[in-house]
């Protein structure tokens, strides 16, 4: 009889196994766990790879490894002449999730667009505050409750949306996860249950992956979703393996236990791309990691002693040193990958003899300043510290005296933006949506000192120039716009742009398809997988 | 003997020892609290991103959590909670702070328990054996190992371990707490009563493979504190007379250890041992750490680093809270092993 039992078991198991083997499964093992899989209030990566990504759809979509916008729910969109009203034709019989705790009776419509920006933007709708302490920063950190005037219906696949004033970049922040469709109707059932936390933590959207379960801190699953719009994606399970540590993520990957990892440890990359068994995908993630000067206070209010002091240092040494074959030397604030760069631009030249004469030139003598070091790593910037080393010893060559810095990651930040901040400090910036108003406005534009300009820099044509190109809608005119503010970026010198890095993705052999992302999201809905 | 917790006296001793539990939870919330706000940072910022907040929104959002407020009137409203059984809500993952640490906390006690396991079958032996044989090569490279155990770094440890073990020979899992091919519902939140449950054995197996690695990383310190001490009650005790009587009795060797020298050396070895819990707490911070082991060490790294002051407050006094009731727990033992102590 036990026999039977362990024979009977035995076979269970192995048509258990054999169904399982024609599924095909991807692990990722993924660097953090999500807070939760609503992509309206929360900031991190790792965050949007286990929600916006895989869940949802937004009105306009990313393009896969690239930043262009293509239509994602709307299929195609209208921009008045004056810029100001944008007219949404959505997508017809697109579906949402069926899961085990939502069945949808209706296919995606204007409603659910209207619901998943009003519930970021007004504080009457029931989900504004619907788990204690929601913020929206990025519906905030967009600017959005400044430009939107209005969000209307006009058929069930119309959206109209108005703006305040023109706003060319509008398009591209559609694309970012905190513009990710959710379900109205299933926010109507979570509201009629009163169990308000199920919409963050039982995600329904209308995107490649639907959620099945997350297991806190370790494990995270989905399944492929059978009626999804644009077809189903060749993945049929997808995991991820929470790994917090970056020298445990790449074993578990020679090891078999995952099939690709983000962020590797810069010193475990030689190791990984010897294997035979994987390969590891590199590109130039959309950043920049630069040094700001602050341009208000002597003698670096003069531009020439900024010069110098760019002058005197060797950019490519610290890249070599510090990025470890990850690093370009960047020239201008925005990357070459992103439209509008502007390449006539030329690049820094280290010449500590002409940068002492020019010292001397503007009066400058025994010159004594702060030089700050974020204390935390960044792929813009993987070890600041080291990099204030090595200037303040290029500086010491041309007799500047710098003092490095530090103070906790959030702190930093706050010392770092005070407008009479002393001194240069390193700082970085990666983009979200591919639009270089992205990086012109939010780093450099004069509203944004005491905010996230930390040069307290504000220059009345560069402001011009970038505050027109958001007003036009034509390409080739924001991008001479885009070109005149660089120009104008380097001759006043407002920060030392120092490098962009590369981002890499080691992955075992059998994953085919994956693409790396320019903005650091990590998709899987174009992957497969050889057996 | 009379019964240990029948007498007046036995109910004397508790009630005394609860006594001193109320400073204590006392001390421990001022401490919590205090210090996760003296650590600089701020959890506004930390929630905001890449992308800041401006100095008014700032202000309403410091509002809007309270953080305006004067620390002692944030203190009050803190201990008011916590009197109404209200341990307020994560400022990362917006869950009630017991419901996140519910969750997690089984996956902890898994891996301390077979860490004790661990230490104690190896720790005891270990010290009685080195004691027996005082001076000679065997007491002293157990002793030699034992002080390297002690002053081992955990996460250089941890990741030997794994990079030994788990790259080079492939004999056990690198992370995690089952391999991810096993997926049932979590009844009780025990890896391995609940693959039982699910009546998956070969689930069973792949769970305890998943334990060996952190259990003996989390066990290594406890291991060698409990060898030292056992080693050293026994020496204490090997030269009372009632040994030395037992031992001119002609009693077999193994009669004089076992019966009459180790029973009494247990005393203060249990007394080690339950002093552990708070060391296997600290511990279980790390190796959660490197093994990505869902318990509460790991979360509570993650919640310091976000500055998320709720779960760091709750959680530190949750955690303090379980290390007293064991610590009691101990004492309650001691008093059962040990009468005198209920006399005194």
């Amino acid at each position: 009889m036990k026999l039977m039992q362990t024979l009977l078991t035995a076979s269970a198991l192995v048509a258990v196994m054999a169904g399982s083997a024609y599924a095909k499964q991807l692990v990722y093992c993924s660097e953090a766990s999500p807070a939760h899989f609503d992509p309206g209030p929360t900031t991190g990566g790792n965050d949007f790879d286990a929600s916006s990504r895989t869940i949802y759809n937004r009105l306009v979509e990313f393009s896969h490894g690239g930043t262009d916008v293509q239509p994602g729910l709307a299929e195609s969109w209208e921009i008045s002449e004056d810029g100001l009203t944008y007219t949404f034709h959505l997508r017809p019989g697109v579906k949402f999730h069926t899961t085990s705790y939502f069945t949808p009776t209706r296919d995606f419509n204007a409603d659910d667009v209207i619901f998943s920006f009003e519930r970021q933007w007004k504080q009457d709708n029931p989900f504004y505050q619907y788990l204690e302490g929601l913020t929206w920063d990025y519906f905030q950190g967009m600017d959005m409750p400044r430009y939107l005037a209005s969000l209307e219906k006009v058929d069930d696949l119309t959206v109209k949306m108005t703006l305040t004033e023109p706003n060319a970049p509008m398009i591209a922040n559609l694309g970012m996860d905190f513009a990710s469709i959710l379900s109205k109707e299933y926010a109507d059932q979570v509201l009629a249950s009163g169990n308000l936390a199920d919409f963050a933590n039982k995600p329904v959207g209308t995107g490649p992956f639907q959620f099945v379960d997350y297991q806190t801190d370790a494990v995270i699953r989905y399944q492929a979703f059978p009626d999804y719009w644009a077809g189903k994606v060749a993945l049929d399970d997808l995991i991820f393996a929470i790994t917090t540590d970056p020298a445990v993520r790449a074993q578990k990957l020679k090891a078999g236990e995952c099939d690709i990892m983000s962020y590797p440890a810069p010193a475990d990359l030689a190791d990984l791309q010897a294997d035979p068994n994987l390969a590891v995908a590199e590109q130039e993630g959309l950043n920049i990691g630069y040094m700001s000067y602050n341009t208000t206070i002597a003698p670096m209010d003069n531009v020439n002693v900024r010069k110098a002091l760019t002058m005197a240092i060797n950019k490519d040494a610290i890249i070599d040193a510090v990025y470890q074959g990850a690093g370009q030397n960047a020239k201008n604030l925005i990357p070459p990958t992103m439209w509008s760069y502007d390449d006539a631009i030329p690049a820094d030249v280290y010449d500590p003899d002409k940068a002492k004469q020019m010292l001397a030139d503007a009066g400058v003598s025994n010159l004594t300043l702060d030089l700050w070091a974020m204390p935390v790593s960044r792929p813009y910037n993987p070890n600041a510290q080291r990099v204030a080393e090595l200037i303040q010893a290029d500086w010491a060559a041309v007799g500047v005296t710098a003092n490095i810095v530090t103070y906790e990651w959030t702190e930093y930040r706050e010392r770092g933006k005070q407008k009479d901040r002393p001194g240069a400090f390193q700082i970085g910036w990666t983009g979200d949506n591919g639009d270089p108003d992205n990086f012109f406005a939010t780093l450099f534009s004069c509203s944004a000192i005491g905010v996230s300009n930390y040069s307290s820099w504000c220059n009345q044509d560069f402001e011009d120039a970038i505050q027109k190109a958001k007003t036009v809608s034509d390409p080739a005119e924001r991008t001479k716009l885009y070109i005149k503010a660089q120009e104008i970026f380097k001759a006043e010198e407002p920060a030392m742009t120092l490098a962009h890095s590369k981002v890499f993705m080691p992955m075992n052999k059998r994953v085919q398809g994956f693409t790396m992302d320019p903005l650091g999201i990590h998709r899987f809905d174009n992957v497969d997988v050889t057996e | 003997m009379a019964p240990p917790f029948g007498s007046f006296r036995m109910l004397r001793f508790i009630l005394n020892k609860l006594a001193l539990i109320v400073p204590t939870v006392i001390g421990i919330t001022i401490a919590s609290f205090s210090f996760i706000r003296l650590l600089p940072g701020d959890p506004i910022l930390a929630m905001a991103g890449q992308h800041g907040v401006t100095p008014e929104r700032y202000e309403i959002l410091k509002e809007q959590f309270g953080f305006n407020l004067p620390i002692w009137q944030q203190y009050l409203n803190y201990v008011w909670g916590l009197l109404n059984g209200n341990f307020g809500v994560s400022l990362s993952t917006k869950r009630p702070v017991i419901v996140d640490f519910l969750s997690l906390f089984p996956a902890t006690i898994e891996l301390a328990l077979f860490a004790m396991i661990i230490a104690v079958l190896l720790g005891i032996p270990a010290g009685i054996f080195a004691a027996i044989k005082r001076g000679s090569w065997f007491d002293q490279s157990i002793m030699g190992i034992a002080l390297a155990g002690y002053s081992m770094p955990i996460f250089w440890w941890g990741l030997l371990l794994i990079i030994f073990f788990s790259g080079y020979l492939g004999w056990t899992p690198v992370s995690g707490r089952i391999a991810l091919q096993y997926f049932f519902p979590s009844v009780t939140g025990f890896m391995l009563i609940d693959s039982l449950l699910a009546g998956k054995p070969d689930a069973f197996v792949s769970a305890v493979r998943h334990l060996i690695l952190p259990s003996v990383v989390l066990g290594t310190i406890p291991l060698a504190v409990i060898a030292r001490q056992t080693r050293s009650a026994m020496l204490e005790v090997l030269g009372e007379d009632y040994v030395r009587t037992a031992r001119a009795k002609g009693l077999s060797p193994r009669r004089v250890v076992g019966l009459h020298a180790f029973r009494n050396a247990l005393i203060p070895v249990v007394t080690t041992i339950g002093l552990q819990v708070g060391l296997l707490m600290a511990g279980a911070i790390l190796t959660e750490t490197i093994f990505s082991w869902p318990g509460i060490g790991k979360w509570m790294i993650d919640s310091i680093s976000k500055r998320d002051y709720i779960a760091v407050q709750s959680g530190l006094l949750l955690i303090a809270l379980i290390v007293m009731a064991v610590n009691l727990l101990v004492d309650l033992l001691y008093a059962v092993i040990n009468p005198r102590i209920r006399v005194q």
